[in-house]
């Protein structure tokens, strides 16, 4: 498929590979801010090709990860009602609230759906007129305008059964709090991709002027992470600090103002607690006041329980970059993917899943070099 | 008022009762035999079945027996390429192959949910008949419930299948061996794909058929070309991944595969791209992984490709000296990297 | 986050109303995807799909000139040269 088996060139993704070592003096220490990045970073073994001269710090861009236990747990409660489906994406389906998870709660009874689109939970709602079709709407500033769309949609066709439980965040504040941390240990970002399709990369440049950083807006597949890693260390290497682009064929510098004006007219900004890292200013989006009745807080005005994340699950010092997954004691140890303490074991995005799945790369190479 | 008017109306006696089945099928009364001397016999016809005794009386087989037992829940029913009643007829008897063993009998037994229409189980028997007929088994003996609606998915079937080795040759993975090489006898994830294009309303529109089908003629020739094999199975549930941890476990070995080697249609990478699934974990129904010793990988290949539901075999990796991890992938970049073993719900993603 | 993939815009189904739709495909499979945000992609485009819609048009052009710039002489020569 064109756009895709190009990236994935192998001899292509070598001649990068040595390009990032033949003008590394040092080692320095990038995040990549997506978890799809991640993904992509250790199914190919980029980070291990690359680990003397760059450590690859794994960001909190996963928002099945950083939804908050009491979100999952406020998604059960309606799901549990009479009459009530609730819809979301696949990935959310394992992630445990404070006891079960909705994979559970539907073993359970309770009556929930796999969607692949926001859009597609519309179409629920207006095919089961007799429930009310709840979407558990999760993820960044990519996703916000299918569900957007979805609400616009739920208008356009007067249905009074479909809602939001709106879960969605917003990559740029988590960016700042990391950087802002005391214990930021990272020299540069890889800004993700899709998030900058829609959102575009003016609003980093403030960003980069206030904390002396470069960020490189990264696509995903492996010849687009070593050109993004590339711009990254050269910059570093030449003590710049810009923003630059290496995911063009995607990006724009505004983003796609058609996905703005949809979030914008549908959304407002807020403070949300984030798992595992607290609350961060301006960190969610909100269904805007005329648009509340497809609200699922205003229609079902349960008060969702807060609950405290697990104290074992340091999922907050390893998306802030301080521990890698493998660091924490609990590490495969009481948290593996069957038994999971926090949400970055759950998601096949979260960096401890990752690392559990990939885990003992670097030890294959060397008792492969052994033998 | 419909519901109302339906408490006075006999059950039994209810026009229903010519399309559906009713729970009166399943209370071993005359319905019941009614539905098996109808619609079931006719279809498997053979004297030990005919005879209808609550045991099957089997001949006399010399040597070892091959037992082996599997139950089918698919949904939907019918699927791009297959049903439940084909797949309940080549999942038993492709594991009773691949162990090396020739069918001989199976039993057949039905869960029907209430409320089934007859059309639907007469066209699953019908494929099941005719499966059980292409692969020259014999369906002896079986059962028929009818469980209240909401209690089972229409219709699970469970089939048991007995049968003899022709020869002495075993297939154990504790035989494979360092140096030995894997093969997939065909392109990977087509069932699961077709089955999840056809279940969960996606909305993706392709030509993906599932894999169903039978690995007998394809074990058979093998054994003729007298192929030293040391292990055969077939890529069910958990796809190939599953296959390879389940051997690693058992020979002690890493097993390594290079993923641009493994076949897989452009349909079926189509929907894994879009919804963010690897392939090698993607469930098959007529596709397995062969261990031959090096020496034989390239008769081995030959052989399969004589046989229809084999004929894309191929090379895809190597079993090495055990590292860490037992099993690993070479991806685009030439890295081996570990292979997770398969965990869980299977479930389409976005993020 | 944010799985999303090329895919080709086969034909418009509805590209009047708000709601946008066109066919679009990924590899050999077609799923109906909406268009709101790239109302201006042509039949045989390129777009880029989250979760059902359609976040951007490739931008073929510099798509390209990465193929170009594969091609070209300095990395053929550095790939071939390590190859050798």
């Amino acid at each position: 498929m064109k756009y895709i088996d190009e990236y994935r060139d192998p001899q292509l993704a070598a001649y990068w590979v040595d390009k990032i070592r033949s003008i590394a003096t040092k080692r320095w220490t990038i995040m990549e801010v997506c978890g799809g990045q991640t993904h992509g970073l250790l199914r190919y073994g980029i980070d291990e090709a690359l680990e003397d001269v760059v450590e690859m710090l794994h960001g909190p861009g996963c928002p099945v990860c950083v939804t908050p236990a009491s979100a999952i747990e406020h998604a059960i409660t309606l799901a549990q009602r009479p009459k009530t489906i609730l819809t979301t994406f696949g990935d959310m389906m394992r992630v445990p609230g404070a006891k079960i998870s909705l994979l559970q709660a539907r073993s359970q009874g309770a009556d929930v759906r796999v969607v692949y689109s926001p859009l597609d939970a519309v179409e629920v709602a207006k095919h089961h007129p007799e429930s009310q079709v709840v979407f558990f709407a999760v993820g960044f500033e990519t996703t916000a305008p299918a569900t957007g769309l979805a609400v616009l949609q739920a208008q356009r066709l007067g249905l009074t059964n479909f809602s939001l439980l709106c879960v969605h965040v917003r990559v740029e504040p988590a960016m700042q709090s990391i950087v802002q941390s005391p214990n930021n240990r990272v020299q540069g970002f890889l800004a993700a991709g899709h998030v900058c399709t829609v959102m575009g990369y003016d609003c980093y440049q403030d960003f980069v002027k206030d904390y002396r950083i470069p960020i490189v807006v990264t696509g995903f597949e492996p010849v687009d992470l070593l050109r993004g890693i590339y711009e990254c260390v050269r910059q570093l290497e030449h003590r710049q600090c810009e923003v630059a682009n290496e995911y063009a064929r995607s990006v724009r510098s505004e983003g796609n103002l058609h996905a703005r004006a949809i979030i914008e007219q549908v959304f407002g900004v807020a403070d949300r607690p984030w798992r595992g890292l607290g609350v961060i200013p301006q960190g969610g989006l909100v269904l805007r006041d005329e648009f509340r009745e497809f609200d699922s807080a205003f229609r079902f005005p349960e008060m969702a329980i807060p609950l405290a994340e697990s104290s074992e699950c340091q999922s907050g010092a390893v998306m802030m970059g301080r521990i890698r997954p493998t660091q924490c004691p609990q590490f495969g140890v009481a948290c593996t993917p069957q038994t999971p303490l926090g949400a970055p074991m759950v998601s096949s995005e979260g960096a401890c899943a990752a690392y559990y799945a990939y885990q003992s790369r670097s030890k294959i190479s060397s008792s492969s070099a052994e033998s | 008022m419909n519901s109302n008017a339906s408490m006075f109306t006999c059950p039994v006696l209810s026009s229903d009762d010519q399309e559906r089945i009713t729970l009166a099928h399943g209370e071993g009364a005359r319905l019941t035999r009614e539905l098996i001397q109808r619609r079931i016999l006719p279809l498997f016809l053979n004297e030990t079945l005919a005879s209808l005794g609550d045991a099957a009386r089997l001949a006399p087989v010399s040597g070892p027996l091959a037992f082996s037992s599997d139950s089918f829940v698919v949904s939907p029913l019918f699927f791009p390429g297959g049903d439940i009643g084909k797949l309940s007829i080549y999942g038993t008897t492709n594991d009773l192959a691949v162990a090396g063993a020739e069918p001989l009998w199976m039993s057949l037994s039905l869960i029907i949910e209430e409320g089934l229409p007859f059309a639907t189980l007469d066209r699953v028997l019908q494929s099941a008949a005719d499966a059980a007929r292409s692969v020259g088994v014999s369906v002896v003996t079986g059962d028929t419930k009818v469980v209240p609606r909401g209690a089972a998915d229409g219709l699970f079937i469970t089939t048991s299948g007995i049968g003899y080795y022709p020869d002495d040759q075993t297939y154990d993975c504790r035989q494979i061996q360092p140096g030995d090489c894997l093969i997939v006898t065909g392109d990977i994830a087509r069932h699961g794909m077709s089955i999840l294009a056809a279940r969960e309303s996606l909305g993706i529109v392709s030509e993906i058929q599932s894999d169903c089908d039978s690995l007998l003629p394809a074990v058979r020739r093998l054994r003729e070309a007298a192929i030293p094999i040391r292990a055969m199975r077939d890529a069910t549930r958990g796809g190939v991944a599953a296959v390879l941890h389940e051997w690693s476990l058992a020979c002690g070995h890493t097993l390594t595969v290079t993923e641009q080697r493994v076949p897989v249609r452009p349909q079926v990478r189509g929907i894994c791209e879009l919804l963010g699934l690897d392939p090698l974990f993607v469930a098959n129904e007529g596709t397995m992984i062969v261990a031959v010793p090096e020496t034989a990988v390239g008769r081995a290949i030959e052989t399969l490709r004589q046989s229809a539901a084999t004929s894309q075999a191929v090379e895809i990796g190597r079993v090495g000296r055990r590292k860490l991890a037992p099993v690993t992938v070479i991806r685009s970049l030439g890295r081996e990297i570990p292979l997770d073993e398969p965990s869980g719900a299977f479930l389409p993603r976005i993020c | 986050m944010c799985l999303a993939i090329p895919g080709r815009v086969v034909r418009w189904i509805e590209r009047e109303s708000p709601f946008c739709e066109a066919e679009i495909q990924f590899f050999e499979v077609y799923r109906k995807c909406n268009m709101s945000c790239v109302p201006e992609a042509e039949e045989g485009d390129y777009v880029i799909v989250h979760a059902g819609v359609a976040i951007s048009k490739v931008d073929t052009a510099i798509a390209e000139q990465l193929l170009i710039e594969i091609s070209s002489s300095d990395v053929w020569d550095e790939l071939h040269g390590s190859e050798a």
